[in-house]
């Protein structure tokens, strides 16, 4: 990383720079930069970054940030160990 | 798997969940509180400066106490009432009728609950600068907790972005624990916060410096300092930019609704900048448009301590009425008009609007 780089998701260490290319690249919505990037998919799911990525979807597009969708938001909102689903099935409820 | 089944789930022990979990057992449904921290009462447990307001919703009484009073509200209902902290709802299974709750990252299990109130609060919002990853960079809330909740300061000298509320107090905080507080910045041209809280710190000769902000964090490995500058009126720098010895760069511009269930539940959502975020629609009784769950508090719109607890008591109550238990009509009214009073005047006019327009 060069030291001006602007870390947009700390989660995928995606830059500002990198959002900008992409979205240059055609990528014009959040769930194709979240395809490409995989801002959005880190252990924060988007809480850090959306926000931004969203405004800057706005500026390059010129279209306010009200229209600019912020994309499909699925469960889980952490993540969750691979573990704790094994363990969990098959067990008796209470 | 654990499996919990409840009337009433409510996600979110702060402000408005407790109140909404009051209302809702205080007509007799049996209600589960998920909170993701380890002790109810969110973001009133750092508050440690008095309310304004109205005497109906605790003017004049620290933000702490507050927290205590709701939590003793809840206990007078015993077992009807089940609080599990370090929990936190995942994900929301509308097929099934069920949602996934996890315990730490240690118990994962389901919750079947009637009806869902979604009472999960706000979070920092983040601006993005050069260096703005780097260890001594913190969103205000984040030093408050530090500082009020477990007695840490974050560092020596101070510089905070944002004169809203939450970084007028945070700075003066900061001053009464010891710390510098180098400046703070704004980029719009006034004052965001109440000047009671302005008036404090400009007292102890803390500059508010209107119409700038941050350019970039400066320091090899750690905040070693920040290069400010000013701006014109359509927020672009000018002149050239100053550098601000500092260790923490303290960020305060702005809190957005936590509002992933309520898209996770398919409720329908609209963008309103005077409430900070995407928003559900709702009825007046704060119910959206998932039939099943309400919402109340900051997940709704960024307001204050004040209207989150009357949201949460009306969502409480709207919740259990339609569980078929009775609840008492004259109450609900007189927190409509105790919500509508709160947002009255000049200062209430932009959550007004907002408000108005997801109102269904």
């Amino acid at each position: 990383m060069k030291s001006d780089d602007i870390v947009v998701c700390r989660c995928e260490e995606i830059t500002l720079d990198e959002i900008r290319l992409w979205i240059d690249r055609g990528y014009g919505r959040f769930d194709e930069l979240k395809r490409i990037l995989r801002v959005g998919m880190g252990p924060c799911q988007g809480r850090g970054c959306r926000d931004i990525i969203l405004r800057e979807l706005s500026r390059s597009t010129g279209e306010p940030v009200e229209s600019i969708s912020p994309g499909t938001i699925r469960p889980p909102v952490k993540p969750v160990k691979l573990g704790l689903l094994i363990h969990g099935e098959g067990e008796t409820s209470c | 798997m654990r499996r919990i089944e409840t009337d009433v789930l409510v996600a979110g022990g702060g402000p408005a969940g407790l109140s909404a979990a009051i209302e809702a057992a205080g007509a007799g449904a049996q209600v589960v509180i998920a909170e993701s921290g380890f002790h109810v009462g969110g973001q009133l447990v750092k508050q440690s400066h008095k309310f304004f307001g109205s005497k109906d919703e605790y003017a004049g009484t620290r933000g702490v106490k507050i927290a205590e009073a709701l939590n003793d509200e809840v206990s007078q209902y015993g077992d009807r009432v089940k609080i599990m902290l370090d929990t936190t709802i995942s994900g929301y299974y509308g097929e099934e009728g069920i949602v996934t709750a996890m315990v730490g990252e240690e118990e994962y299990f389901h919750i079947v609950p009637k009806r869902i109130i979604i009472a999960t609060g706000a979070q920092e919002r983040l601006i993005p600068f050069p260096n703005n990853d780097m260890p001594g960079v913190y969103g205000a809330g984040a030093v408050q907790t530090l500082m009020n909740t477990y007695g840490v300061i974050p560092g020596r000298r101070v510089l905070m972005v944002g004169a809203g509320n939450i970084g007028l107090i945070v700075s003066y905080q900061l001053m009464q624990a010891g710390v510098e507080v180098a400046a703070v910045l704004e980029a719009a041209q006034r004052i965001g916060g109440y000047w009671v809280h302005a008036a404090k710190i400009r007292r102890l000769g803390i500059p508010i410096l209107l119409r700038h902000s941050i350019k970039r964090a400066v320091g090899e490995r750690v905040v070693e300092g920040a290069e400010i500058c000013e701006l014109d009126g359509s927020f672009n720098p000018i002149g050239e930019p100053k550098e601000v010895e500092c260790d923490i760069i303290c960020m305060a511009v702005g809190l957005t609704p936590t509002n992933e269930l309520l898209w996770q539940a398919g409720c329908k959502m609209k963008y309103v900048p005077f409430l900070c975020g995407h928003v559900p629609l709702r009825d007046m009784e704060m119910r959206t448009s998932n039939e099943n769950i309400w919402v109340a508090g900051d997940a709704s719109g960024i307001e204050e301590a004040s209207t989150a607890m009357i949201e949460g008591r009306i969502a409480g109550i709207g919740a259990a009425r339609s569980l078929g238990f009775v609840v008492d009509e004259i109450r609900l009214d007189e927190f409509q008009t105790r919500l509508r009073n709160l947002r009255a005047g000049d200062a209430g006019e932009k959550i007004r609007t907002g408000v108005a327009a997801v109102t269904i």
